[in-house]
């Protein structure tokens, strides 16, 4: 009988697959190189930086003012989480206080941030693990915000309304109407959602035990924020370190326990319940008419009717929109939790109307370094989840 | 809990010469300490450890330059600790500053904090400061064939550079073939 040939033995060697940077799930352009056994991720490698557009060495050559609406652009799903940080840090150098319709102001509009940027983290990552209907109807609630941002501003995106030194102008007519409408229209909805994916099988499948962090790893790898809430760490800067009198508002921090994909859901879906209680506390505070701003002119351009009537108002107002305003020497940092984790500007100031240096503290970049931490070990079809999780946004991490 | 306190515990940990730290004022209130680059890791893990102080969290490393004043850099580390869980009792922060001359290098802190790893990056990328000891120290935002570094307050932002095209790999048809054929061979010998 003729011998056989064995079959050759069964190759193992490792297969490198190249994600992005235009994959559709990378929330911009983050480019990741896969090494794979099988279906199972050994390796990864995270390339950043095709977004870089240098805002903060363009923010050097800026008078202070005219760099809010280059800060919105960096995490363009939390401008005014951004822009807030910003004016926080300036006003902490000029030793200016804000009135306290101002500050709630502010509050309501950060809060406001906070549920637009997590109902798109909710459209896309539900999107991502197939649940298209979810997008459609985040996406519907999302654009009700953006409206209110239109209201305000008349930009839907970044519309700089918050201004070192108190606001662009004052609410505009039925302001408070549209607010309470969406707040009362959200709430539902968003139960609604829930419906749709806490108890679903599917949902449950995809995400539970997936992408799993300890507490002592969120803390080394700097992912303050949900993901380090998720994982049972209940640091929050409104709590740890109050500012815009958070401390004088009722709300939870929402603390998950296994850090994986399914309590980061769970997590941002509770913070959005709280923004809600928060928005509606901070709505019944402001008054529709009022101050809004602090009324020192040489920070804030005087009022319109001033400068065509008044000497002195012209001459402010020509010199705020020429030479803008100087800020004492001295470095600042005020860190604000956005909806990503803690976000907050080192400025340093050389006592100029420019900035000496401004830096961001990007949550989205700490959260795209622990990337590898988070995907290796796991399977190539959890990457997408993982990524959606952590909710990455390229123009914060690129800057 | 204050600069002077946080030296003082600093040194009750890990003895050493009270001359290593500068506390100062800063603008913010923030607990604001100077330290020698030499001592920076020692100190660090002093921090990071301490029941005391239990500053387990990295937030940001930047960098300022103030050219044309010597030294010339100042390499700044923000430092938290969160105060719950188990992380410290109250919430704390700390300004941890390194005064750098223009060609030096600073140790790496990322052995302390794995945070450190692209805050580190960045710093060699924008200001080109070597750190020492750094696993991966490569550019992270701008490409790896740019010139200068583009945090430096030198560094000319009113030029026009020429935009840098790539071309990609072309392969004849021969070429391609020939390649799969190697790598094929090449897995069937081993």
């Amino acid at each position: 009988m003729p011998q056989l040939e064995t079959t050759p033995e069964l190759r193992t060697e490792t297969m490198t697959v190249n994600m992005g940077p235009q994959h559709p799930s990378t929330h911009g352009v983050l480019r990741l190189v896969l090494e794979l056994s099988g279906e199972t991720v050994v390796n990864a490698d995270t390339t950043v930086g095709y977004l870089h557009t240098g805002i903060e060495k363009t923010a050097e050559q800026k008078k202070w003012q005219q760099v809010i609406p280059l800060v919105e652009r960096m995490d363009y799903l939390g401008a005014q989480s951004n822009s807030l940080a910003f004016c926080l840090a300036v006003e902490k150098l000029l030793g200016v206080e804000m009135p306290d319709r101002v500050t709630d102001i502010r509050v309501l509009i950060a809060e406001l941030q906070r549920i637009a940027s997590h109902l798109v983290w909710m459209a896309t990552h539900a999107l991502e693990i197939g649940a298209v209907s979810v997008m459609m109807y985040c996406f519907r609630e999302r654009e009700l915000l953006l409206n209110i941002n239109e209201m305000l501003a008349g930009f839907r995106m970044f519309p700089s309304y918050l201004r070192i030194g108190g606001l662009r102008e004052d609410l505009p007519a039925d302001f408070h109407k549209t607010v309470k409408e969406f707040l009362d229209r959200f709430g539902p909805k968003l139960d609604e959602y829930e419906g749709l994916l806490t108890r679903n099988q599917i949902w449950l499948k995809r995400t539970k035990g997936v992408g799993v962090l300890s507490m002592q790893d969120t803390l080394d790898y700097g992912l303050v924020g949900p993901i380090a809430r998720a994982a049972g760490v209940a640091y929050d800067v409104r709590r740890a370190f109050p500012y815009l009198g958070y401390d004088t508002y009722e709300f939870d921090v929402p603390v998950g326990s296994a850090g994986d994909v399914y309590d980061r859901y769970l997590v941002r879906v509770e913070e959005m319940r709280q923004s809600a209680s928060i928005s509606r506390q901070a709505l019944e505070r402001i008054t529709p008419r009022g101050v809004y701003d602090i009324q020192d002119y040489r920070i804030v351009p005087p009022p319109k009717d001033k400068v065509y009537t008044e000497m002195e108002a012209l001459i402010q107002h020509f010199l705020i929109y020429s030479q803008g305003f100087t800020v004492p020497a001295g470095e600042a940092y005020v860190p604000v939790e956005g909806p990503r984790g803690e976000h907050g500007f080192s400025i340093v100031s050389d006592g100029t109307n420019r900035p000496y240096r401004i830096k961001l503290r990007a949550p989205s970049f700490y959260a795209c370094q622990g990337l590898p931490k988070l995907i290796v070990g796991g399977m190539i079809a959890d990457v997408i989840a993982v990524i959606g999780s952590t909710d990455v946004v390229m123009g914060d991490v690129d800057r | 809990m204050d600069s002077t306190a946080i030296i003082d515990a600093l040194l009750r940990e890990n003895p050493g010469d009270p001359s290593w730290f500068e506390p100062v004022d800063s603008a913010d209130g923030m607990p604001t300490v100077y330290v020698l680059a030499e001592h920076l890791v020692d100190t660090c893990r002093v921090l990071r450890d301490s029941p005391e102080l239990r500053f387990v969290l990295l937030a940001d490393i930047t960098a300022v330059d103030y050219l044309p004043r010597t030294p010339r850099f100042e390499v700044i580390y923000l430092l938290v600790c969160p105060g719950t869980s188990g992380f410290g009792t109250t919430p704390r922060r700390l300004r941890l500053k390194v005064r750098l001359p223009a060609g030096a290098t600073i140790p790496t802190v990322s052995t302390v904090w794995p945070a450190a790893n692209w805050a580190e990056r960045e710093l060699y990328d924008m200001f080109g400061i070597v750190v020492e000891g750094h696993p991966d120290l490569r550019r992270i935002l701008m490409p790896e064939d740019w010139e200068g570094h583009p945090g430096l307050r030198d560094y000319p932002v009113q030029i026009k550079m020429p935009v840098k095209t790539y071309e990609p790999l072309q392969l004849t048809e021969q070429e391609f073939v020939a390649n799969i054929e190697t790598a094929r061979s090449q897995s069937h010998r081993e």
